[in-house]
């Protein structure tokens, strides 16, 4: 590993205005990071530690719905209850991340600013609607997730902005995440797909459906949301959908598998998705 | 760049060291505190071997940065017996004969002790979903995990 200098802000400002620098990163749980620095794919000349910060980890109530902490770690969000039970999706998603030991690390800020395509937790965050807040040296924003990536490892965050935690509205009815992949653990998804459904007597009234690791961005598949809305779930309705699915990505073929085998998966298990998503919402 | 002060709290005792901030977690317990019960494996994060436990929770010690462990209460297997006394993981280990090698086994004693400390009441399966993250290439993980449901009982039994 390559030396650099390190910081240890305790205040948000500061440790934005250390990572406006040229060649500054951010050390969240650094799992990827250290790694990185390991291999010097990551060479920094300056790392600034986010855990001196307080405030950025916890699971909090926020209006009907609830506030992640950028710094929570993910192996925190896969145990929380009020995630388990409101936010099905991202648990299972969190849950997917490597090992416990490596889960006791990451945070969910992490996770999503690497801006990895594949992400775990990202289809959930997309199908579960998170708004991402962003602290900044001009203050405070705010973006939806699905207007977050820009591509592979980038995201529309400008120099010294962290993302300080994501909210998510009042639960969906049901959600669900799927992840396609080879080993039990410690894989990375070839496919992850996430579905959340609002219902009413039946009828879906509202759907969102995440893919990662499917475009070069994680995104959201609008049309086969649309066809959804409205309606109570059949066979030929689910085909429909898993088709729309698989028409909105823009897979690669790589090392994992081919282009043609994940747009058939993502047909697949878009359709399972959705269905244990409306199963979720009728219990 | 040059090394920080930093006090490591390791088995409950306290280390005034001067770190560089590059060095892991890892690299501090083998090569600064001479502690080498903790393994390197992969150094990636994808084998287990170097697993301690910090603040209660198991993490992959090479992922770690040394100089963030500073006030945190971090255990390696150095530390589980108490008073000459093994814990019964590690004595579960010996009795199943769950290891051949015994290069994982600091890890998967630790991993298991913080599983066992967080709630000893699960099925052999979800133990063995639990230890996905650490690898064994010699035993086959069936005796590995007949030692972790014995310390499982054991715990049990004396809680
Ligand atoms: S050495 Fe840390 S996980 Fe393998
Ligand atoms: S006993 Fe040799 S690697 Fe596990």
């Amino acid at each position: 590993m390559k030396s650099f200098e390190f910081f240890e802000p305790t205040t948000l400002a500061e440790a934005s205005r250390l990572f406006a620098a040229e060649h500054a990163q951010l050390l969240a749980g650094g799992t990827d990071l250290v790694i990185g620095m390991k291999a010097r794919t990551e060479t920094p000349q300056s790392v600034i530690s986010l855990q001196k910060i307080a405030g950025l980890a916890g699971i909090t109530r926020y209006g009907g719905g609830v506030s992640i902490g950028a710094m929570t770690k993910v192996r925190d969000i896969e145990v929380s209850d009020e995630i388990r039970n409101g936010y099905t999706a991202l648990a299972e998603g969190a849950a997917e991340i490597g090992s416990i030991q490596i889960r006791n690390l990451a945070t969910l800020g992490g996770n999503i600013a690497h801006a990895s395509p594949a992400a775990d937790t990202v289809a959930a965050l997309l199908a579960l609607d998170a708004q991402v807040d962003i602290a900044g040296a001009n203050g405070e924003r705010s973006v939806p997730i699905d207007a977050l990536f820009t591509g592979p490892g980038q995201t529309v965050l400008t120099p010294g902005e962290i993302i300080t935690r994501f909210r998510l509205p009042s639960p969906a009815s049901g959600s669900h995440y799927i992840k396609h992949k080879i080993r039990e653990v410690m894989d990375l998804a070839f496919i992850g797909v996430a579905a959340a459904v609002d219902m009413a007597d039946g009828t879906i009234t509202g759907a969102r459906i995440g893919l990662a690791a499917v475009a070069p961005t994680p995104i959201r598949a609008m049309e086969a949301e649309g066809l959804l809305a409205g309606k109570s779930l059949t066979d030929a309705l689910l085909a429909e959908v898993g088709e729309a699915a698989a028409a909105a990505c823009s897979p690669i073929s790589d090392l994992r598998c081919s282009a043609e085998h994940r747009r058939e998966m993502v047909d697949v298990l878009t359709r399972r998705t959705v269905q244990e998503a409306v199963a979720r919402a009728q219990v | 760049m040059a090394k920080l002060p930093v006090t490591l709290t390791v088995n409950g005792d306290e280390y005034d060291l001067l770190i560089e901030p590059r060095k892991t977690l890892l690299a501090v317990l083998r090569d600064t505190l001479g502690l080498t019960g903790t393994k390197e494996g992969c150094s990636t994060g994808d084998c287990g071997a170097c697993t301690v436990i910090v603040d209660g929770r198991a993490v992959t010690s090479c992922m770690v940065l040394g100089v963030t462990a500073a006030g945190k209460a971090i255990t390696t297997v150095e530390g589980l017996a108490v008073d000459g006394e093994l814990h019964p993981v590690q004595q579960a280990f010996i009795d199943t004969g769950g290891y051949q090698c015994g290069f994982c086994t600091p890890g998967f004693i630790v991993a298991s002790k913080a599983l066992l400390d967080e709630n000893p009441n699960r099925t052999e399966e979800e133990f063995r979903h639990a230890l996905g993250g650490n690898i064994c290439r010699c035993t086959g993980y069936t005796k590995i995990l007949e030692a972790v449901m014995q310390a499982a009982e054991e715990v049990q039994a004396t809680a």
